[in-house]
């Protein structure tokens, strides 16, 4: 590669945070009922710079801070959204979304059915989320099992800079309502965007083609399965990553695809096990592929703990050794998985 | 900080209940609010009648076990119809489960205002048809949503206000401390209609609020609040009408009472007298408003007999279209969910069929 060539190739890498920033800059441009709004998302661009510039380039009237109030921003979101707008909104932080509950699950998630396809809320409500930035309580939370289990609500996330832009572009076209997961402790992590591609909104992707066993993963722990995979090379293992994306809908033809191929699966999130989506995602597949399996589906999980204080989470985070070991347990040696079993 | 806006009406209610009739149908002479047009008044007592009678006829249907559950507005007559009908053809509605007879006096379908209630479905009519949201079951929650919508009209460039039916109890809830505090800053075109009928289903208001009145509860907003009579059909719709034209936010709190239990499952007599309830029948909207259209010559008994028959022949229908079992096909269950079914929805509505075939 040539010097020239590798700079051009340099400034076409994108942080995740930047390529959100465009995906609402570009939909904003692109249709003049996108309205962006929430707490600090103005003249500060956000508290994560997500919203950068947006104010200044569209004006007061589509950009726009609202009184600190999550409730609000949702339940006014739903009486705009009534009113032929596409609100895109913010919740600073995961954990901070929980005063909107109320307005997400009885009214957002459910106004289409009850007024049996009436009303439409295109509505995006982007929620900051996770942990691995040393955040102090409530500033960590990964809620994606509340939403997901929530009928009428789309719940997506991304892995990589350029789905954040993809997912983002779709999640604003969809009529219907999507909670929008931003892990942020990959806002900073640069990647190449390309806006032009187009993967569909409800489907898993696979990371990393592999042999073995199948790592389900999404937002911020796809980084860490990647990682993860290429360990595990040493090992002699191949692995295949799948990232979700879509958390509901759910793509099972990906994903048992995948399985049937490796007939060995880990599923990995940061959220606590416990009733947590990764059961989801082992029962499905368990459903689906019982007679391709080789082991049980397991599940690398955060603890089933409050979200800790930052100078411990790294002992609750899965990280790359905590994978391993899973994978391991998984390993041709029956003896091993059959004792775990019983 | 320096103030950042002036208020532009006055924010603090008055100490007494704004009227325009009392209790025996005379005339206020210097109420602040202006009397409704002859024809208007006359109007307004044709769907209180109305009103009435379908609130009684969906009582009785209860009764008969053709609806799930019914929550009266008997008594509430004056603010059901007064506030909708103050509403021009673009505004909005946002009801809560009580608010049928508003529903009817907007003009749906008597009978698709009661499908919530009758368990068919969660709603019987298309809000975009009349300007009339869902009907709220979750207290104080569609007031955001009111709020949202007149915003939005703002930024499209439209006149049209939202206006929000609550009750007491609702005033206690987060979300309309949020909804008020919205509407001050963005100031758009907002009517928030507290019905104060004094009880959240039990709890009586001294256990709600301790604020000099509801109405005083928009001052800290800078919202400009008003406390009408609410059995005064003519000052509730001349309160309205006045704070739809405002242009921006208004708090109305409108002094009234539910003459029936919370629901047909309360039993209203574990927590109020008989002398309460009295004294509140010696009050009535209908009968207010009758008294001084007779005294102005506006109603006779050949009107007031039309008027009769027309109630009666509602109730017929609304009978006759209720008097039937109403069976949802159960594919409805997974329709609408979201704009297109998925697979895993498409996949239970295949599963259920074949349960039922």
């Amino acid at each position: 590669m040539t010097a020239v060539s590798a700079q051009a190739s340099q400034a076409t890498q994108v942080s995740m945070a930047g390529a959100l920033n465009r995906a609402l800059g570009d939909a904003l441009a692109a249709d003049p009922t996108v309205l962006v709004f929430g707490e600090d998302v103005g003249a500060l661009g956000g508290v994560f710079r997500v919203t950068d510039g947006l104010a200044a380039r569209f004006g007061e009237q589509r950009v726009f801070d609202t009184p600190l109030a999550e409730s609000g921003i949702v339940g006014t979101a739903i009486g705009m959204a009534m009113n032929g707008l596409r609100p895109v909104v913010e919740m600073q932080f995961d954990a901070f979304a929980y005063p909107a509950f109320e307005q997400i699950t009885s009214h957002l998630a459910k106004l289409r059915n009850r007024t049996r396809g009436r009303v439409s809320l295109p509505v995006v409500i982007r929620v900051p989320y996770g942990g691995g930035i040393g955040g102090v309580e409530h500033h960590c939370d990964s809620s994606e099992a509340y939403y997901t289990h929530t009928p009428g609500l789309r719940v997506v996330t991304p892995g990589t800079p350029d789905d954040a832009y993809r997912l983002l572009r779709d999640s604003i076209d969809s009529p219907d309502p999507v909670i929008f997961l931003e892990p942020k402790r990959r806002y900073w992590a640069k990647g190449a965007l390309d806006p032009a591609t187009s993967v569909g909104f409800d489907r898993a992707l696979v990371r990393r083609p592999g042999r073995d066993v199948t790592l389900i993963a999404y937002g911020p722990m796809v980084a860490t399965a990647l990682e993860t995979a290429e360990a595990a090379v040493e090992e002699g293992w191949d692995v295949e990553v799948v990232d979700l994306r879509s958390l509901s809908p759910f793509d099972d033809e990906t994903v048992c695809a995948s399985v049937v191929k490796t007939g060995r699966a880990v599923v990995v999130h940061e959220a606590s096990g416990f009733g947590g989506y990764g059961a989801e995602v082992v029962a499905r597949v368990t459903e689906r592929c019982f007679h391709h399996l080789h082991a049980p589906v397991l599940r690398v999980t955060g603890f089933d703990i409050p979200y800790p204080p930052p100078k411990l989470e790294e002992h609750h985070l899965p990280g790359v050794d905590r994978i391993l070991d899973a994978i391991a347990r998984l390993q041709w040696d029956d003896e091993v998985v059959g004792s775990y079993g019983a | 900080m320096a103030r950042t806006r002036a208020p532009e009406r006055t924010l603090l209610p008055s100490d007494e209940p704004l009227s325009l009739l009392r209790k025996d149908g005379t005339p206020v002479d210097d109420s602040p609010l202006a009397m409704p047009d002859d024809d208007v008044l006359v109007e307004l007592h044709r769907r209180m009648v109305l009103g009435r009678r379908f609130d009684t006829q969906a009582t009785a249907l209860t009764k008969q076990g053709r609806l799930a559950v019914y929550p009266s507005s008997r008594g509430q007559e004056a603010c059901e119809v007064g506030a909708v009908l103050a509403l021009r053809p673009d505004d909005w509605l946002f009801p809560t489960y009580r608010d049928s007879v508003a529903l009817v006096t907007r003009g749906v379908d008597p009978a698709e205002t009661l499908t919530l209630l009758q368990g068919g479905w969660h709603l019987g009519y298309d809000p975009y048809e009349h300007r009339v949201g869902p009907q709220c079951t979750p207290l104080a929650t569609n007031t955001l949503h009111a709020v949202g919508f007149a915003h939005a009209a703002r930024l499209k460039g439209e006149d049209t206000a939202a206006l929000v039916m609550l009750g007491d109890g609702a005033t206690s809830e987060g979300d309309t401390h949020e909804a008020l505090n919205f509407a001050g800053v963005w100031r758009p075109p907002v009517v928030f209609l507290v019905q104060n009928n004094g009880y959240a289903i039990s709890v009586p208001l001294s256990k709600q609020n301790a604020a000099p009145s509801l109405a005083h509860k928009g001052i800290g907003y800078g919202v400009p609040s008003v406390l009408v009579d609410g059995n005064d059909v003519a000052a509730v719709y001349a309160a309205v009408r006045e704070a739809v034209e405002s242009g921006g936010p208004t708090l109305i709190e409108a002094l009234t009472y539910r003459i029936e239990a919370h629901t047909n499952a309360d039993d209203a007599t574990r927590y109020r007298t008989s002398d309460e309830v009295a004294a509140w029948l010696d009050r009535d909207p209908v009968d207010r408003l009758e008294a001084y259209l007779v005294s102005r010559g506006l109603l006779d008994h050949a009107r007031r007999a039309a008027v009769a028959a027309e109630a009666e022949e509602l109730a017929a229908s609304v009978r006759a279209k209720l008097n039937v079992d109403v069976v949802p096909s159960p594919d409805e269950l997974f329709e609408h969910v979201y704009a297109t079914t998925p697979r895993h929805l498409r996949e239970q509505a295949a599963a259920l069929r074949e349960e039922l075939a």
